[in-house]
C-alpha cells in the first residue's frame, strides 16, 4: 500500500532532514523524574513526617531504568516520537508515587496495631516498571520493522484467544474479589487479558489489512448509511460472542467491553464505513441487555451505580469512599500524604485515580486525564501520519485500548458509569498491567520511528532526476 | 483512513472531556454536598487532624488541641473542665460541638473565610493547617467564685460588665466535664453521655441561657421601672400593700410573703415596697400600669430577644394578653413571665448603667494562628430602657434592698450594692427557684450579676440566703481584682 514518493533536489532532501528530538525526550524525562521523586518525597513526608528509606530505592531505580531505556531508545528507535515515553513514564511515576504513599499509611496501621509492616508494593511496582522497560526494549531489537509481524497474522489471532481464555482453565484459573482473570503458575499470579489485548489489536490490524476492501463493500444504502453484506457480518459477530462468553466465564465486564470496542474502532478507521459503529453500538446495547438480564453481578453494579448511598456500607462501599475522596480533594487537594486515600479499599489497583484525585485535586485529576490524552494523540498522530496501513491500524488500535480503558476505568471510578474492574494503564499496581503496557509503548516507538525516519536517498551523479527507493 | 481516524480522534476526545466533566461535577460543584454528608468519615479525620485553635481566660487556654500519635491526630483537652463548660461546651466525635465550640467553630477550625490567606500559607508552606483562636470576656477570677458558690447546688450564675454587655461570668451547675465527651473512645463518650442524659438534674442543660425560669420578685425591678417610666409614680409615691390582694375577677387572695400588711396602715412607699418586696403592693401596681406598659418595659430590657453571644441565648417571655389576675401575677414575676439567668443579670446591668441595655457578649477577640486580630469585642448599645434621672432612683431603692431590706446577704464593707431578691414558685409540688441579682458598686457599676438557685426553699428568705451570698462572692471577685 506504500507509495513510493517521490522527492525533488537533493538540497531539499538534506533541508528536510529529520531532527530526532532524542534530546527533548532527556530533558523532559529528567524533568518528569524530578517531579515524580518530589511527589514521593512529599507524599512520605506528608504521611510519615519522615522520607522513608525505601523512598530513595524507588526513585533511584526508576531513574536509572527511564534512563536506560531512554538510551534503549537512541539506539534503537532514534527517530521515535520524543513525546511518548516522558508521558508514559510520568503516569507510571505519578502511580508509583501514591502506591508508595498507600504502602506508609499502611504501615503506620500497621505499626498503630503492633503488627509487622505489610510489603512495600512500590518497591514491586518499580521491579515490574523494570521488567516493563526491558520487555519494551526486547520489542524494539526483536521488532525492527512492524510489518514483520503481519507474518504471523493467524497466530497472533489464536494466542490472543488463548490467552483470553486461559482464565478458565481448570486448576489455572485464579478467581480474586469475584472474577477470575487471573491465572496461577507457581508462586506468580498473572491477567492474561492483558497481554492479550496487545496481541488481538496486532492480529486485528492485519486481518483488517488484509480484508477491508471486502468489509468496505456496500450491498444496500439505509438511511444513508451503507449496509454491509450479509456474510461480512462474521468476523464483528465472532468477536461480539467471545466478549459475551468474557463476561459470563469470567464476570469482566471491563475486558469484554474493551476488545469488542477495540476490535468496532478499528473496524471502522479500516473501512471509513460508520456502519460498523452503528452496527457496533447496537450490538453493545443488545450485549448490555443480555448481560443485565442474565447475570446477577451486571445487575448489582447498575444498581450501586445508579444509588450508590443506598449501598454505602456494602457493594458501594468502594465507590462512596472514592466518591468522598474526590469531594474532599476539591480543587487543589490535600496535598501529596496529607489526605485519606487509604479510607478506599484496593485504592493501589481500580481506584488509584480517586487516590491522586483527593491529594493532587482536580487540578491533578485533570493532569491525569490530559496525559493520557497527549499519549492517545501521538499514537493517533504516528497513524495518522503513518505510510502503511498496518502501522496505522495497530498504532491506532493501541489508541482505542487507552482511551477506553481510560474512559471504562476512570468513568467507573468517578461514577460516570457503572464500575467495572480493569487496572489503569502504567498506574495501576500490578505487574501484568505494567508488562503490557509497556510492550504497547515499544510498538508505539517502533511504529513512531518507523514514520519519522527520513527516507534513505539514493543519488545518481549522472542522473538529472533523484530516484527515492523505499527502505526495505 | 484519515478522515476516519479524525473522526476516532474526536471520539476518544470526548470521553476525554466527559471525564472531565464529570471530575468537575464531584470536585467542584458536588463537593460540599459530598463532603456534609453523614457518614463520610473524611470530613471528621480532617477536623481532627488540623490543629484547633484554643479558647482562652485573659492568656490560659480553657479549651486546647493537644497531638496524639492515634488516627485522630489532635485531642481537644478542657484544663479546668466542668466550671467552664458552659462556655466551651464540648468537642465531640459522636455528639458534635456545643457551647463556643460550635459557634466559634469557623474560627477555631481554621475555615473561616477570613482565615483563607492564612490556610494558603499554611498550605503552600507545607504546614498543617492551624485554626484560630478565640478569646472570651470571661473574669477568671468571678468565674471561680461563681463556680465555687453554686456546685453542689442546682443551678446557674451569669455576671455582666454593665457599661460593655462583656459577660463576665457564666456558670451551671450540675455540670459535666468536657474532656470525657469530647476523647477520641466513642464507647466511653457514649455511657458518659447516657449517664449525664440519665441524670434528673441535667447537666447538659446550659442552665446560664438556655433555660428560662420564672424570676418571681427579681421581676419587681421591671415593674418598678415601668413604674417610674410612666411619669405617674416616683420612689415616694404611696402604694396599698395589704395583707392581701384579691386577683382582680377571682376569689383568689395573694399574700404578702410575711403574711402581714406591708406598712402602717397597709400603705407603703415605691421604694419601700421593693425593699420588703411587697406584693401585693407590686400586683396593684401591675394593674394600675397595665400588662402592655410591663411588657414594653421588659422587651426594653431583652424580653421576647433572642441574643446570640454568639452561644444562643433562650428567649425570655412575658405573657401575651393576660387578663387582670394574671397581669398582677405577671407583674411579681409569676405566671407565664420566664427569664434566663443572663436576662436578669442585663435587667440590673441596663439599671446600673444608667437605663442603657448592652447586647450580651462572651467573645472578646477572634484571632488568627499568628494571633493577629480578626474581630474584637464592641460594645453595642441594645435599648434605652429607663432615663438617666429613673434609673438613678431605681438604682437608689434597689440600694436599700440591700442596705435594709430583704438582701442583706450582698452587703460587701465600704461598697454599695444595689440588689433584689426573689423566690419564684415553678408549680405547686415543686420546691422555689431563689434568685438574687445585683450590682456594685452603685454609681458606676463594674460589675452586675444574677444567680438562681432551683430547688431552694419555699419563702422569701431563701433569695437572701441561698442566692445573695454567691451574688457578693462573684461581685467582690471582679471589684477586687
Amino acid at each position: 500500500m506504500s507509495a513510493p514518493v517521490v522527492l525533488g533536489a537533493p538540497a531539499a532532501a538534506a533541508a528536510t532532514r529529520q531532527p530526532t528530538r532524542r534530546n527533548a525526550e532527556l530533558g523532559l524525562l529528567v524533568l518528569v523524574w524530578l517531579v515524580g521523586s518530589l511527589g514521593m518525597l512529599l507524599a512520605s513526608e506528608g504521611a510519615a513526617a519522615e522520607v522513608v528509606p525505601q523512598v530513595w530505592t524507588v526513585i533511584g531505580a526508576a531513574g536509572a531504568i527511564l534512563l536506560g531505556m531512554h538510551i534503549a531508545v537512541r539506539i534503537l528507535a532514534p527517530y521515535a516520537d520524543p513525546i511518548m515515553l516522558p508521558t508514559a513514564a510520568a503516569l507510571n511515576l505519578l502511580g508509583i508515587a501514591m502506591i508508595a504513599r498507600l504502602d506508609i499509611a499502611a504501615a503506620l496501621r500497621a505499626a498503630a496495631n503492633d503488627k509487622e509492616p505489610p510489603a512495600f508494593d512500590a518497591i514491586d511496582q518499580v521491579l515490574w516498571l523494570g521488567v516493563g522497560v526491558l520487555a519494551a526494549v526486547v520489542v524494539l531489537v526483536v521488532v525492527r520493522d512492524h510489518r514483520n509481524l503481519r507474518r504471523y497474522t493467524y497466530l497472533w489471532g489464536l494466542l490472543g484467544l488463548v490467552l483470553l481464555l486461559l482464565p478458565m482453565v481448570p486448576g489455572l484459573g485464579l478467581t480474586i474479589r469475584g472474577a477470575n482473570l487471573w491465572i496461577q503458575v507457581g508462586p506468580f499470579t498473572f491477567q492474561p487479558a492483558e497481554l492479550a489485548k496487545v496481541v488481538l489489536t496486532i492480529f486485528f490490524a492485519s486481518y483488517l489489512v488484509q480484508t477491508r476492501e471486502s468489509l468496505a463493500l456496500v450491498r444496500h444504502r439505509v438511511l444513508g448509511l451503507g449496509v454491509p453484506r450479509g456474510r461480512d457480518l462474521g468476523p464483528i459477530l465472532v468477536v461480539w460472542a467471545i466478549a459475551l462468553l468474557i463476561m459470563a466465564a469470567q464476570t469482566d465486564l471491563g475486558t469484554a467491553v474493551m476488545i469488542f470496542g477495540l476490535f468496532v474502532g478499528m473496524l471502522y478507521v479500516a473501512t471509513g464505513r460508520r456502519s460498523w459503529i452503528v452496527l457496533g453500538v447496537l450490538l453493545t446495547v443488545l450485549g448490555g441487555l443480555l448481560a443485565y438480564s442474565l447475570f446477577g453481578h451486571v445487575q448489582v453494579r447498575v444498581k450501586v451505580w445508579l444509588d450508590p448511598f443506598s449501598f454505602a456500607t456494602d457493594q458501594g462501599y468502594q465507590i462512596v469512599q472514592a466518591m468522598y475522596g474526590f469531594a474532599s480533594g476539591g480543587i487543589m487537594g490535600s496535598g501529596w500524604g496529607r489526605g485519606y486515600p487509604q479510607l478506599v479499599p484496593f485504592a493501589e489497583n481500580d481506584f488509584i485515580f480517586a487516590a491522586l484525585g483527593e491529594e493532587l485535586g482536580l487540578v491533578g485529576a485533570f493532569a491525569v486525564v490530559v496525559l493520557f490524552a497527549i499519549l492517545i494523540q501521538r499514537a493517533l498522530r504516528t497513524a495518522q501520519a503513518s505510510r502503511d496501513p498496518f502501522g496505522a491500524l495497530l498504532v491506532t488500535g493501541y489508541a482505542i485500548i487507552l482511551g477506553l480503558q481510560v474512559f471504562v476505568v476512570f468513568g467507573g471510578v468517578t461514577k460516570l458509569i457503572p464500575h467495572t474492574g480493569l487496572t489503569t494503564p502504567f498506574m495501576s499496581a500490578g505487574g501484568s498491567s505494567l508488562l503490557a503496557n509497556w510492550i504497547i509503548l515499544g510498538l508505539l516507538l517502533r511504529v513512531s520511528d518507523h514514520v519519522r525516519r527520513p527516507d534513505p536517498v539514493i543519488v545518481r551523479p549522472d542522473d538529472a532526476t533523484t530516484e527515492v527507493v523505499a527502505r526495505a | 483512513m484519515s478522515r476516519s481516524l479524525n473522526r476516532l480522534a474526536l471520539g476518544l476526545l470526548v470521553l476525554m472531556v466527559a471525564l472531565l466533566v464529570q471530575l468537575t461535577r464531584l470536585q467542584v460543584l458536588r463537593a460540599d454536598e459530598l463532603n456534609a454528608m453523614p457518614g463520610n468519615q473524611r470530613t471528621l479525620l480532617i477536623e481532627y487532624s488540623r490543629e484547633r485553635g484554643p479558647i482562652l481566660v485573659d492568656r490560659a487556654p480553657i479549651a486546647e488541641s493537644i497531638e496524639t500519635d492515634d488516627t485522630l491526630k489532635y485531642l481537644r483537652r478542657y484544663p479546668d473542665g466542668a466550671p467552664y463548660a458552659s462556655a466551651t461546651g464540648f468537642y465531640s466525635l459522636v455528639f458534635g460541638a456545643t457551647g463556643l465550640e460550635k459557634a466559634e467553630n469557623a474560627v477555631l477550625s481554621g475555615e473561616d473565610p477570613r482565615l483563607f490567606v492564612d490556610r494558603m500559607q499554611q498550605l503552600i508552606a507545607g504546614r498543617q493547617t492551624q485554626g484560630g483562636a478565640v478569646t472570651t470576656t470571661l473574669d477568671a477570677a468571678a468565674q471561680q467564685a461563681a463556680w465555687q458558690g453554686i456546685r453542689g447546688k442546682t443551678g446557674s450564675v451569669v455576671a455582666i460588665e454593665p457599661a460593655t454587655g462583656r459577660i463576665l461570668a457564666q456558670v451551671q451547675s450540675p455540670s459535666f466535664d468536657p474532656n470525657k465527651l469530647s476523647s477520641h473512645d466513642s464507647k466511653a463518650i457514649n455511657e458518659y453521655y447516657d449517664a449525664l442524659d440519665a441524670d434528673p438534674d441535667k447537666p447538659l442543660l446550659n442552665r446560664p441561657i438556655a433555660k428560662t425560669n420564672p424570676p418571681g420578685s427579681t421581676f419587681k425591678v421591671v415593674t418598678a421601672a415601668a413604674a417610674l417610666e410612666s411619669g405617674r409614680f416616683t420612689p415616694d409615691s404611696v402604694l396599698p400593700g395589704p395583707a392581701t390582694y384579691t386577683l382582680p375577677g377571682t376569689n383568689v387572695e395573694l399574700p404578702n410573703w410575711t403574711g402581714t400588711e406591708c406598712g402602717p396602715d397597709g400603705r407603703v412607699t415605691l421604694a419601700e415596697a421593693l425593699a420588703i418586696s411587697c406584693n401585693t403592693a407590686f400586683a396593684w401596681l401591675g394593674n394600675e400600669l397595665g400588662a402592655d406598659a410591663l411588657r414594653d418595659q421588659a422587651e426594653k430590657f431583652g424580653f421576647e430577644e433572642a441574643f446570640e453571644t454568639p452561644q444562643k441565648v433562650a428567649t425570655s417571655r412575658f405573657p401575651e394578653d393576660p387578663d387582670e389576675a394574671q397581669t398582677a401575677m405577671a407583674a411579681i414575676g409569676q405566671f407565664d413571665v420566664r427569664a434566663t439567668t443572663l436576662q436578669m443579670a442585663m435587667v440590673v446591668a441596663a439599671v446600673g448603667n444608667g437605663g442603657v441595655t448592652m447586647r450580651p457578649g462572651i467573645v472578646e477577640q477572634t484571632s488568627a494562628p499568628d494571633l493577629s486580630p480578626l474581630e474584637t469585642f464592641e460594645p453595642s448599645q441594645f435599648a434605652d430602657a429607663l432615663t438617666p434621672e429613673h434609673a438613678a432612683e431605681l438604682t437608689e431603692m434597689m440600694v436599700g434592698v440591700v442596705s435594709n431590706g430583704t438582701g442583706s446577704s450582698a452587703r460587701i464593707p465600704g461598697v454599695a450594692v444595689a440588689g433584689k431578691t426573689g423566690t419564684a414558685q415553678t408549680s405547686d409540688d415543686r420546691p422555689s427557684i431563689a434568685w438574687f441579682v445585683a450590682f456594685a458598686p452603685a454609681v458606676n457599676p463594674e460589675v452586675a450579676v444574677a444567680v438562681a438557685v432551683e430547688d431552694a426553699g419555699t419563702n422569701e428568705v431563701s433569695g437572701n440566703q441561698l442566692a445573695g451570698p454567691i451574688a457578693r462572692d462573684v461581685m467582690e471577685a471582679v471589684l477586687g481584682g
